[in-house]
């Protein structure tokens, strides 16, 4: 049902690292949730709406005001790297 | 009695009375947790500053010693929702809570242990080791708010804030013998709650008796323009629902629920409940959820699938910890995501965000997301047609009592089922409140939930009060 290539795949897609072992033993472990989850098949839900959201929101708008916020000097202090007020990140093109 | 072991409401009134004063709770609380946290492991930090109000202590200030579970932001106190990819993090902001707690004159004892990032059911998924059950020290206290529920279970808090995304409230005041409440969604706002999955995320009280719930969620309670799904709706005075009175109220009872996987003496501490009310004046009636066994596989898809969309954002750019491959000559930016996420995140986290992103992801997304939606439905409206014909529901909280530790942490699966009673509360956004009812031949409690319409907590406050006020089941106190 889902292979060590699907595992390597959504690893990729989530940006996680996984040592070899670790893919065999996520495999396993997901393999085992999805059979479970296969009992869903059971229901017929063509004619159901989904409900991603319990409440009848609607979009909460607000006038477009300038509020206080945090300093640069805040926002920048939890990173680890930074340089010239920016967030310091590895090179992004090669 | 010792000042710590009182409730919040006996402790105001002796304020009231000049008898004793907010300083001398805290430091009884805080003189305690040297002695019994060693064994306990409820918190993972103690505050430095206890005083998170800045208001003088007037009439009508609230001064209670409150553990906060480390998912809650407090502006300049460390919170890592206990995982190794936040350690360090210090919030620059409050959580409203925290700003309604600060107004109310709460007292800060430190943040609580809890399985990162709310994923489990047993508080063994912390990277700051396993809290014990004060009541069985073998024992897990349950999940994912574990530390905030033995904290108050063992004298170690007056109050606890927890979060309960399918149960991470209420199946861990089950098994530590406290009372544990999930509010509707919408009606606690969760800004500054690190989000686990949006939909179905609620923040709640964890106290030793209803009337203490009662008090806490008057604070807790409230619109708030910062967390836009809370609702716009007044905050009654729940304590003005704590009367002694179900008379001809028509409580359900899910056959559904009843069946194979749940513990004898759970079943029997139940029915005897379901007997107490009775003498009480409530009728119960059978209900149908017909839709039950389909929770937890509808939770699983939909809570990893929010969690692996909200767990995106930690990247290591703008905080948290930051892992540059050992091994590589060159570090490219998706190299430094992957290797910070893949040391930071714990066994369990990892799990949860791989399912979500599979459920998400192209050529899986109807078969599993989209119909995890469908079924969603399906079990809102079992509550929807319940509730046309009764006043509340009434469960158990967990179909057993606490678990060994260890015992579970083998098969993921083993655990989500440990959450069946109360996944469908968040899937459905209605309230519910587990409180104790009984104790195994062992001494662990138990717990019996109940259930209401969204918005209808008072009708949650009174059959529980009722319930409690003819029982003597939350008096018995833990030998901390």
């Amino acid at each position: 049902m889902i292979s060590d290539k699907d595992v390597k795949y959504i690893a990729g897609l989530a940006r996680i690292h996984l040592e070899d072992d670790q893919v065999t033993h996520l495999t396993k472990d997901l393999e085992g949730i999805l059979h479970y989850i296969e009992k869903l098949n059971k229901l017929d839900v063509t004619q159901v709406d989904p409900t991603s959201h319990v409440l009848p929101l609607k979009n909460v708008y607000r006038e477009d005001e300038v509020k206080p916020s945090l300093s640069q000097e805040e926002v920048l202090k939890f990173s680890v790297e930074q340089r010239d007020g920016s967030f310091k990140v590895p090179k992004v093109i090669e | 009695m010792k000042l710590n072991a009182l409730t919040a409401h006996e402790i105001l009134d002796l304020i009231k009375d000049k008898q004793t004063t907010p300083q001398a709770v805290l430091d009884e609380v805080q003189q305690h947790i040297k002695q019994s946290d060693k064994d306990v492991h409820a918190y993972v930090r103690l505050a430095k500053n206890s005083n998170i109000s800045d208001v003088s202590v007037d009439q009508n200030a609230i001064p209670i010693p409150i553990g906060i579970k480390d998912n809650i932001c407090i502006k300049g106190e460390e919170t890592t929702c206990c995982s190794k990819l936040l350690t360090g993090f210090k919030p620059p902001y409050n959580a409203t809570v925290i700003e309604k707690l600060k107004a109310s004159g709460a007292m800060f004892v430190g943040h609580t242990n809890m399985d990162e990032f709310a994923f489990g059911s047993s508080t063994e998924n912390s990277f700051y080791g396993v809290t014990h059950n004060p009541w069985n020290l073998e024992c897990v206290p349950g999940g994912s708010s574990g530390g905030s529920a033995a904290a108050v279970a063992a004298n170690e808090a007056i109050w606890a804030i927890g979060s309960d995304t399918g149960g991470s409230i209420r199946q861990p005041a089950s098994f530590c013998g406290v009372v544990g409440l999930k509010p509707t969604y919408g009606r606690v706002s969760r800004y500054g709650l690190i989000a686990f999955a949006s939909s179905l995320d609620q923040i709640g009280p964890l106290t030793k008796d209803v009337t203490d719930s009662a008090l806490l969620l008057n604070i807790l309670a409230g619109h708030d323009s910062k967390d836009s799904t809370s609702v716009d709706q007044p905050v009654p005075d729940y304590t003005k629902a704590l009367t002694k009175d179900v008379k001809n109220l028509k409580i359900g009872v899910p056959k559904e629920y009843f069946v194979e996987g749940m513990d004898a003496e759970v079943k029997a501490s139940v029915m005897q409940s379901i007997e107490v009310l009775k003498q009480c004046g409530a009728q119960f009636v059978d209900v149908s959820l017909p839709h039950t066994e389909y929770a937890v596989a509808t939770y699983y898809i939909i809570a990893t699938a929010e969690a692996s969309s909200n767990l995106a954002r930690f990247d290591s750019v703008q905080y948290g910890l930051r892992q540059n491959p050992a091994q590589k000559r060159k570090t490219t930016l998706v190299d430094m995501y992957e290797e910070s996420r893949s040391v930071g995140f714990g066994e369990e986290a990892k799990r949860r965000i791989m399912l979500g992103t599979y459920s998400l992801s192209s050529g899986y997304y109807d078969a599993y997301y989209l119909k995890g939606l469908k079924v969603r439905t399906l079990i809102k409206n079992d509550f929807d047609k319940a509730f046309e014909s009764v006043d509340a529901i009434i469960t158990p909280t967990s179909p057993t009592t606490a678990f060994k530790i260890g015992a579970r942490a083998k098969n993921p699966l083993d655990m989500y089922l440990s959450d069946i009673y109360t996944i469908s509360a968040n899937l459905s956004g209605i309230p519910g409140i587990s409180i104790p009812c009984g104790f195994s031949k062992e001494g662990l409690p138990i717990g019996l939930q109940i259930l209401a319409k969204p918005f209808d907590e008072e009708m949650l406050f009174r059959i529980a009060y009722t319930f409690e006020q003819n029982t003597e089941w939350h008096k018995k106190k833990v030998g901390f």
